[in-house]
């Protein structure tokens, strides 16, 4: 404690203006995870319309164009407001504690990049009351259905785009900066945690593809506003460039969204194994190979554009390449538990969540990446459920796990582990009676993206619309839990957890506004 | 056999009441469609014997390796050996999979030698259907009630899945379908065919198939193209080449005398009646079955100040559509009659009174000028 008593000096500035003010990394990460959570019920919300109107076949309770503005918001606020900045909200928390820094490396572009996200999503919302709605182009926005025959809105979701991604590319740059320059004396590289790592190469990806979005939205706005043809045939552009260029952009995006996850769960399974991560320089690597896998295989979301035979062949080749270091990071997970001494506490639950159905998501994905099969599972739910898999019991509950198992030391305070238990089953059926039954309406011949749909498909609906009430509302006591924590939570020990390990935990409990002020001593440990 | 050795394995895995529902891909009525479906099986195998080992080992460690049990953390960390066993051995599966793939793959591209081809044009929100030499060609409509959309009437079992006129193939001939699209992109997919591909403004895609037994066969457009992408289906009816031929002499006939109609002279009454359906199948969706539209999109036509305007305002909407609004040039899409007559009925329909009558000939004349 003494080591830290020079640092309580100065603490939080007083009142609202701490948080609109704040350069310090923990304010930060607080706000990029309440802003997340709150994006996570807006997204909720429309999901919950949607699964309403597909309750049963019939136009029940909205028309189809409204239908098509809540899929298209919802896969929008979900990548962007939800499980992105979640992981913003992590790195910042937990980067600086990792490699014993005392803050981010850039304080000041830290607090610019999370303010400039409640604007961006106040004008993407906004566009729910426009005259002739909001962007109903899906949140893939292909041309022409988002130049030629796009609402007026298509410009505010243009430049809130343009935001989110000047947002995402300052705190990439944030993280690579603070990981290459302030690591506590004597941390190598190869001593950096997981998760750490992890988040280095997702800062890479998305100082790679961000501008990538940003170029295509552009060329979106040009061909809306300025008259050029990019994606027009009529004015020797092709629409299937657009699909190019955002494709390039959006299967990188996926290994955004999934590669921080994947270094939690790197982190969780060894502290509840109490044993070391089984092949750390093998995880590293395979993470390496995925991202620059990722950035090879963007074509196969497109088999049925018409692309030549070379072609197919080569994006399926690559694609299921991609399944080799993901297998190994899963079995490295399987052998760090292997003759560990195991407990199961709600982080490890859902961190156990996570391999087994990120796995079902993942062999669904070698599934699809068979081209001529793809024929038949393309457009489908059956894509539907396979990214739902990646995303909700992957991402989603990878960040879940990190904020049970990180909030003890964040707040001082034990969640109530009795809920935590609570939570985690009703989310783990609720997932699973969600997205499992989108496999096989879309085999049967369900395309996404519908309002309406044939009868054959009427049982399965109703049960994926069951499960998702189920697990929507479930996610209303994890708010319950984490208020009850940070109000009335018994005080948390200065190590929570008996198997943890790394500079987090050497700090005090709760851990205090300034950190690491002096670099921790590596040697001594 | 081999289909019920599937059902018998999917037994095994899912619980039995799910056997009752459609579930799996279909296995379809072509060769092609055949060899897709098995290889989503061989896959779906493979990917489930993975997941029983990795899975298994893993709930063997859970259940053994906790610590209410009393068991000690093991502390190895790392095994060069093992890690190279397992990128390799996933790696051999691959590679035995990407061989049957490859063969299918280069069996499905191959549209050469076909015996008829079809052009297949997506429009929001319905197909056409253009016979490559034959001299025919029509639109392919939903014909599904609103009312049982509504759900003011019960649904009947192609509910969705249905279509004013289905296009009609030979059975054991290789059909070649050209696909191409007026607005945006739309995508032709027929599960029975193992068909799926986009149609794109300004490109042509190419798809064959060769079906072996005769049968409705129905499907979806499936790459989202706006509001009503979720009806505009797809129904395939494949017959004997006697039949086939029977159906194209028909069609002919029946294109030949709707030109032949267009000369004659039609009274009020027959346009308006004419132009009720016409309107049901191509505007109602837009500017709703009452008139009363979707402002501001889709303006109402009730009362509207072009339909109670001038007639050649009116004329030259309906033909020339308002594309950057969504409507489209129907003078490429109907006939003159067609155009004729639903203009007439909207000027003498709802509170709109004007007891104009426009005829064929004077849309020809519009068009021709054009």
């Amino acid at each position: 404690m003494s080591a830290h008593a020079e640092t309580m000096h100065h603490g939080p500035a007083k009142g609202f203006s701490r948080w609109i003010l704040t350069t310090n990394h923990k304010d930060i990460g607080t706000l990029y995870l309440v802003f997340s959570l709150i994006m996570l019920f807006i997204g909720g919300t429309m999901a919950f319309v949607i699964r309403a109107e597909l309750f049963q076949p019939g136009l029940q309770l909205v028309m189809p164009e409204f239908f098509n503005q809540m899929t298209t918001m919802h896969g929008l606020i979900m990548i962007f407001g939800a499980v992105m900045p979640a992981f913003v909200g992590l790195a910042n928390w937990q980067v600086p504690l990792m490699i014993g820094a005392p803050d981010m490396a850039l304080p000041r572009l830290n607090n610019f990049s999370f303010w400039i996200l409640p604007f961006a999503f106040a004008m993407l919302l906004s566009t729910l009351f426009m005259p002739g709605g909001a962007p109903d182009f899906g949140w893939t926005f292909y041309a022409p259905l988002s130049t030629t025959y796009a609402p007026p809105s298509v410009t505010f979701f243009v430049f809130a785009v343009h935001m989110m991604g000047i947002s995402s590319i300052l705190g990439a740059i944030n993280v690579i900066v603070t990981i290459f320059n302030m690591r506590a004396p004597g941390m190598k590289m190869m001593d950096l945690p997981l998760f750490v790592w992890s988040w280095l190469i997702t800062a890479f990806l998305l100082i790679a593809v961000m501008p990538v979005l940003a170029a295509v939205v552009t060329m979106v706005l040009m061909d809306v506003h300025f008259g050029t043809s990019f994606f027009s045939a009529a004015g020797g552009g092709d629409p299937v460039l657009f699909q190019h260029v955002f494709w390039f952009f959006a299967h990188p995006e996926v290994y955004i969204m999934v590669l921080p996850a994947f270094g939690v769960i790197s982190e969780i399974i060894p502290t509840f194994a109490r044993k070391p991560l089984f092949g750390y320089r093998a995880m590293v690597l395979a993470t390496v190979a995925i991202a620059f896998l990722s950035f090879i295989v963007w074509a196969h979301h497109m088999f049925t554009v018409g692309m030549p035979l070379a072609g197919e062949l080569f994006f399926m080749y690559t694609t299921m390449l991609i399944a080799v270091p993901t297998g190994v990071k899963v079995f490295n997970w399987i052998s760090t538990m292997f003759k560990g001494s195991m407990t199961f506490e709600t982080p490890m639950l859902f961190a156990i969540a996570f391999i087994v159905l990120f796995t079902i998501g993942g062999l669904s994905g070698l599934m699809l990446a068979i081209a001529p099969a793809d024929f038949q599972y393309h457009d489908t739910y059956f894509v539907v459920a396979h990214f739902h898999y990646v995303l909700v019991p992957g991402s989603v509950f990878g960040i879940i796990a990190a904020v049970y198992y990180w909030l003890p030391k964040w707040s001082g305070k034990m969640y109530d582990e009795k809920l935590g238990q609570w939570h985690f089953w009703l989310s783990f059926i609720g997932v699973n009676l969600t997205f499992f039954p989108m496999h096989f309406v879309g085999l049967a011949g369900m395309p996404r993206r519908i309002p309406d749909y044939a009868l054959q498909f009427a049982d399965f609906n109703m049960l994926t619309s069951l499960g998702a009430f189920l697990f929507g509302t479930t996610q209303l006591l994890f708010v319950y839990i984490l208020i009850k924590t940070v109000r009335s939570g018994k005080k948390a020990e200065q190590l929570p957890w008996e198997g943890a390990r790394g500079l987090e935990w050497s700090v005090p409990t709760p851990a205090p506004y300034h950190t690491f002020t002096t670099p921790p001593d590596l040697e001594r440990k | 056999m081999c289909r019920r050795l599937h059902l018998f394995c999917l037994a095994l895995v899912l619980p039995a009441p799910l056997l009752a529902l459609e579930f799996n891909m279909p296995t379809g009525v072509t060769d092609t469609s055949q060899s897709v479906f098995n290889l989503h099986m061989t896959i779906f195998y493979i990917c489930l014997a993975i997941a029983v080992v990795v899975f298994g080992v893993m709930m063997w460690s859970i259940y053994h390796h906790r610590k209410s049990r009393g068991h000690e953390a093991a502390q190895f960390h790392g095994n060069i050996l093992v890690e190279v066993i397992w990128t390799t051995i996933p790696f051999l599966i691959l590679v035995a999979i990407a061989i049957p793939s490859t063969i299918t793959l280069g069996d499905l591209y191959d549209a050469s030698e076909s015996d008829i081809d079809i052009q297949v044009t997506g429009h929001q929100w319905k197909w056409h259907y253009k016979y490559i030499g034959e001299d025919v060609d029509f639109f392919s409509v939903l014909a599904t009630p609103r009312e049982e959309i509504e759900n003011r009437k019960k649904k009947n079992p192609n509910y969705l899945l249905e279509v004013d006129n289905p296009v009609v193939v030979p059975v054991h001939k290789k059909v070649r379908f050209l696909f191409t699209s007026n607005d945006v992109i739309h995508a032709w997919w027929v599960p029975d065919l193992a068909i799926k591909k986009d149609a794109i403004p300004g490109f042509i895609n190419e798809s064959w198939t060769r079906i072996k037994e005769p049968g409705v066969y129905r499907g979806q457009c499936a790459e989202l193209c706006g509001k009503h992408h979720a009806f505009m289906p797809i129904e395939v009816k494949a017959v004997s080449e006697s039949e086939y031929e029977t159906w194209l002499a028909d069609q002919k006939a029946a294109q030949q005398a709707a030109v032949a109609a267009a000369d004659k002279d039609w009274s009020l009454e027959e346009l308006v009646n004419t132009g009720a359906t016409v309107y049901e199948k191509n505007c109602a969706a837009c500017h709703q079955a009452d008139g009363s539209g979707m402002p501001p999109t889709f303006p109402a036509l009730d009362g509207s100040s072009i339909v109670q305007g001038e007639k050649l305002e009116h004329m030259k909407i309906v033909t020339n559509g308002r594309v950057e609004k969504g409507m489209p040039a129907f003078g490429k899409q109907l006939t003159a009659v067609d155009i004729a007559a639903v203009i007439t009925f909207e000027r003498n329909s709802w509170g709109n009174k004007t007891g104009d009558r426009v005829t064929p000939a004077e849309i020809q004349d519009l068009m021709d000028k054009q």
